[in-house]
């Protein structure tokens, strides 16, 4: 099938290589890969703040980029609720209200679209660390996210999985919510850290490079050795 | 337009459009259908058998730290209260006319506080225990129903810091369903005006969350079937 | 300081809290435990979440007809209802009373809705001496300040903290042993209930079809208030309204299992009037205050009306990160959490109290927790575009425009990129210092950096 990528903006800008292993591991299962590049957001950041009409001016270019998609594929538990969620709420009583629906029902977050949809589990992927596993929030409670990945990570190679106590617990970054009230986003990043560190593993494995890009400053600022990385990164080494 | 009249204008006037129904809001709990309006289905599981069901009514009293006391006649339950009146050194006891307070009660040979006919709150704080009759004991939580009616008034099994109850063995229900369909079928064209669920012995946890058994109500909750 | 001001420099202070972050957490773990043990008790969880939502959507909506045959049938034996429309008219209610008998001592079990409308002041003003009876709320009192948490007035202080407030208020001998802080509670609230003229309670439900009040406790404090003062005022919220009595096999343990983590909580009390004939005990006189207080506006909110089927178990306020490590009494008002903020926009007004609404990652943990099924998180989001669309702040307005903007012209979009890639070494200079412009970020988390290459450009360079 084809299948059509959804790229957030900032796995474009900061962490091109979750994206670049997603398109790698679908062309390896078989699949095409499309990529509308001239899509650069989905529009979330003024729609959590309440701007809705600011967002659905985002979103409204969106959609006709993915009205012909056979599957969209979202490497992303926030961007993926947005699309899957929000969308049919943003453009409920617009012309564009059936196309969002359709939208949503066509999208899939990545690890959901591989077990669910795809069927498989096992990408013959190699990593033989300890990692835990951080449950993104839109992923875990928007999208009902919670055993997808664990059964992928669960095939790879010399992986071993240790679960956190916090796996479940926000991480605290909330898209704009980190630089409105970065005092309380610090410290439920702190709870997150300490609880992955308890485990003693070596990484802390996401669906979701915004949460991880919250976790990872504050790692680096702390000087702890634990290192971040996407799910797709993971099953991409052999 | 008198108060009632606004609010109630203001509640009908809100009301004319609809909110949703509840409904699963995430896809990560789907909604069951159409559950039925009794909750025992959800409920925690309840024995099928007396036997059972009084096995857990004794199980959660124990947990609850409530002192369920199993005798075989009204003569064993006799010998039972006085030995728990020597245990606990009873000067004076509170308690209610009734077919089994009248049986147990006088085996205490102390005086006895009526709370059943006019009397003084102060003489019922100088009280050692209030003891009661009761409506129901319920298995499924280890409660003991009581209204002012069936077991002497409001303040008997709450102000005296030992609340004994006097229970047949045939008045365990099973549940909460049970005991809500026995008040109705006892009450319901009068009801007492208080009627309460009384599941242990008072407590609080608002000190570091630390059990403290105690806290305004009876430390102690004796139950005494037979 | 404005609200929003005031919330974020106590949050500050208190994220920045490691000792009371610890407390809190501590409480909480234990509370989860016990919860979690009550939940897998239940048959069938969600479905119990089902019926309760089901039965609470009935309930507010048809909240008139519910009102209307609670109150015939408390008037029928011989309670007096009185209805007010806000706080003040609250507020004169119960001061009439109160006057009406020339009372000199109130006790209180607890009531948010008397916090809600500041009837303790009220109380005081006019000369009476009011004690709370709730050992919670009695050590919140003695402290001068709010309730912490909807549930557990107390939770952030510890036994030692108990025990100097009793020595220094109550006269009592030093212990932190808390059965012996308890008993000293005890002992000094005796007299209290025996010689109040007043009692007043709260209401945990208002039953329709049999005209009963149903106060939930475990110390026995309501019991007492209930029976021993010859006046009792009963002040409920028109939202606590179930349908018919039998509900409550589902409620009380519902709100048990995830308030406390009880099976049931110790005392669940049906009151359906004052002392009836025959009675030998109670209250001569039972006065029942239905309040209203912007809670219909709530009602006229149709996307947010199941913030009405709020049972106030405090579940929400457990799990939630932000609760979790700012504490209740940043907040600043009555009831805080995810409820307290999605409701005190419409309790308190909605750009005053939008901040609450903001101060949230919309984890979504609430709106799983919830017995009754709120859809709490996005009320908050719901509150947030509300607020924006009634009051737009220029600033953001404005860079969300320029965002959208942005977002829609590819070409400026990358030009934006490239410019970002061009300027963040320059950032690196100025990192942390009052002029980095990524200083909420930078002031605690490193930045990520610009990949060299972006994925469009890897995109475009692979065709």
């Amino acid at each position: 099938m084809t299948v059509t990528l959804f790229i957030p903006c900032f796995v474009d800008a900061l962490f091109p290589r979750a994206g670049i292993s997603m398109v790698q591991i679908l062309e390896g299962l078989g699949h095409k890969v499309a990529f509308p590049e001239s899509i650069s957001c989905c529009g979330q950041p003024p729609f959590n703040s309440g701007y809705w009409d600011e967002a659905r001016t985002v979103a409204a270019k969106v959609l006709p980029q993915l009205a012909n998609s056979e599957a969209i594929v979202i490497g992303s538990g926030s961007c993926g609720a947005m699309l899957k969620v929000f969308y049919p709420q943003l453009f409920e009583n617009t012309p564009q209200a059936t196309l969002a629906k359709q939208i949503s029902d066509r999208t899939w977050e990545f690890s959901d679209f591989l077990v669910s949809k795809l069927g498989v589990t096992d990408l013959g992927a190699k990593f033989p660390h300890k990692v835990t596993f951080h449950d993104g929030c839109h992923g875990l409670r928007e999208l009902g996210l919670k055993k997808s990945p664990r059964a992928l990570l669960g095939k790879v190679n010399g992986l071993e999985l240790v679960e956190m106590g916090e796996a479940e617990t926000c991480c605290g970054f909330g898209g704009t919510f980190a630089t409105k009230f970065p005092m309380i986003s610090t410290a439920m990043g702190e709870v997150k850290c300490a609880s992955a560190t308890e485990t003693k593993a070596e990484y802390i494995v996401s669906n979701d490079s915004s949460c991880l890009m919250h976790i990872q400053g504050l790692l680096s600022r702390q000087a702890n050795p634990l290192k971040t990385i996407h799910l797709a990164e993971v099953l991409n080494l052999k | 337009m008198s108060e009632r009249e606004k609010i109630l204008g203001r509640i009908r006037e809100a009301l004319k459009v609809g909110a949703p129904h509840p409904h699963s809001h995430t896809h990560a709990h789907p909604s069951p259908t159409s559950p039925p309006s009794t909750p025992r289905k959800w409920l925690p599981k309840v024995g099928e058998t007396y036997d059972e069901q009084l096995a857990l009514f004794a199980k959660n009293a124990a947990e609850l730290k409530a002192d369920f006391q199993l005798f075989n006649s009204a003569a064993e339950a006799r010998q039972g209260i006085a030995a728990l009146r020597d245990k606990e050194k009873w000067q004076q006891v509170a308690g209610h006319s009734g077919d089994l307070t009248n049986a147990i009660c006088p085996a205490l040979n102390l005086p006895l506080l009526r709370t059943d006919k006019p009397y003084d709150v102060h003489a019922l704080e100088a009280c050692d225990a209030g003891i009661s009759e009761c409506d129901a004991l319920i298995a499924q939580t280890g409660t003991v129903l009581v209204t002012n009616r069936s077991a002497g008034g409001r303040a008997l099994s709450v102000l005296p810091p030992h609340h004994v109850v006097l229970a047949r063995r045939d008045q365990l229900v099973a549940d909460l369903p049970a005991a809500f369909a026995l008040l109705q079928q006892r009450y319901a064209t009068n009801y007492p005006s208080m009627i309460s669920f009384i599941t242990g012995p008072s407590r609080t946890g608002d000190i570091e969350r630390i059990l403290v058994l105690g806290a305004h109500g009876p430390k102690k909750l004796t139950i005494i079937c037979f | 300081m404005s609200f929003v001001s005031q919330f974020k420099a106590q949050a500050r202070v208190m994220a920045g809290d490691l000792r009371h972050r610890k407390i809190i957490r501590t409480a909480l773990r234990n509370y989860e435990i016990v919860r979690d043990v009550r939940k897998a008790s239940f048959q069938d969880w969600q479905g119990a979440r089902q019926l309760a939502a089901e039965t609470k959507w009935q309930a507010v909506n048809h909240l008139d007809q519910h009102l209307e045959q609670f109150t015939a049938k408390l008037e029928s034996r011989g309670t007096k209802v009185h209805w007010a429309s806000n706080a003040a008219q609250a507020r004169e209610i119960v001061l009439k009373i109160v006057k009406d008998k020339k009372a000199k001592s109130v006790i209180k079990s607890k009531a948010m809705t008397s916090e809600e409308i500041h009837l303790n002041d009220a109380l005081e003003h006019a000369g009476l001496n009011v004690v709370e009876s709730d050992l919670g709320e009695l050590i919140v009192q003695l402290r001068k300040e709010a309730p912490y948490h909807i549930v557990f007035p107390s939770m952030h202080l510890t036994r030692d903290e108990i025990s100097e407030l009793f020595q220094r208020e109550l006269g009592s001998a030093a212990t932190n042993d808390p059965e012996e802080l308890t008993m000293i509670a005890r002992r000094a609230l005796r007299k209290k209930y025996l010689t109040a003229d007043i009692g007043i309670t709260g209401a945990n439900f208002a039953i329709a079809e049999t005209g009963m009040i149903s106060i939930t406790e475990n110390e026995g404090n309501a019991r007492l208030t209930a029976a021993l003062p010859k006046t009792m005022i009963s002040l409920i919220g028109i939202e606590k309204v179930l349908p018919r009595m039998e509900d409550l096999a589902l409620f009380l343990p519902m709100l048990a299992t995830m308030g406390t983590g009880q099976q049931l909580t110790c005392y669940n009390t049906l009151y359906s009037g004052p002392r009836q004939p025959g009675e030998t005990d109670g209250p001569e006189e039972w006065h029942v205050v239905l309040l209203d207080n912007h809670r219909t506006e709530l009602l006229a909110d149709a996307e947010q009306r199941d913030a009405l089927h709020c049972i106030r178990c405090g579940a929400c306020l457990n799990v939630c990160p932000i609760f979790r490590n700012v504490g209740g009494h940043t907040y600043a008002t009555t009831y805080s959490g995810p409820i307290g903020s999605v409701i005190t926009p419409h309790l308190r007004g909605l750009q005053d109290w939008k901040h609450l609404s903001s101060a949230s990652s919309l984890c979504g943990a609430c709106t799983e927790t919830c017995p009754v099924k709120i859809d709490l998180h996005h009320h908050l989001l719901q509150n947030r575009r509300n607020a924006a669309k009634q009051q737009p702040s220029f600033a953001e307005k404005t860079s969300f425009k320029l965002f959208a903007f942005a977002a829609n012209r590819p070409a400026l979009w990358n030009f934006g990129k490239k410019m970002a890639r061009i300027f963040q070494p320059l950032q690196g200079l100025v990192k942390g210092t009052p002029v980095d412009p990524a200083k909420a970020w930078t002031q605690t988390r490193d930045l990520p950096q610009l990949a060299p290459e972006s994925f469009k450009d890897w995109w475009r360079n692979r065709k």
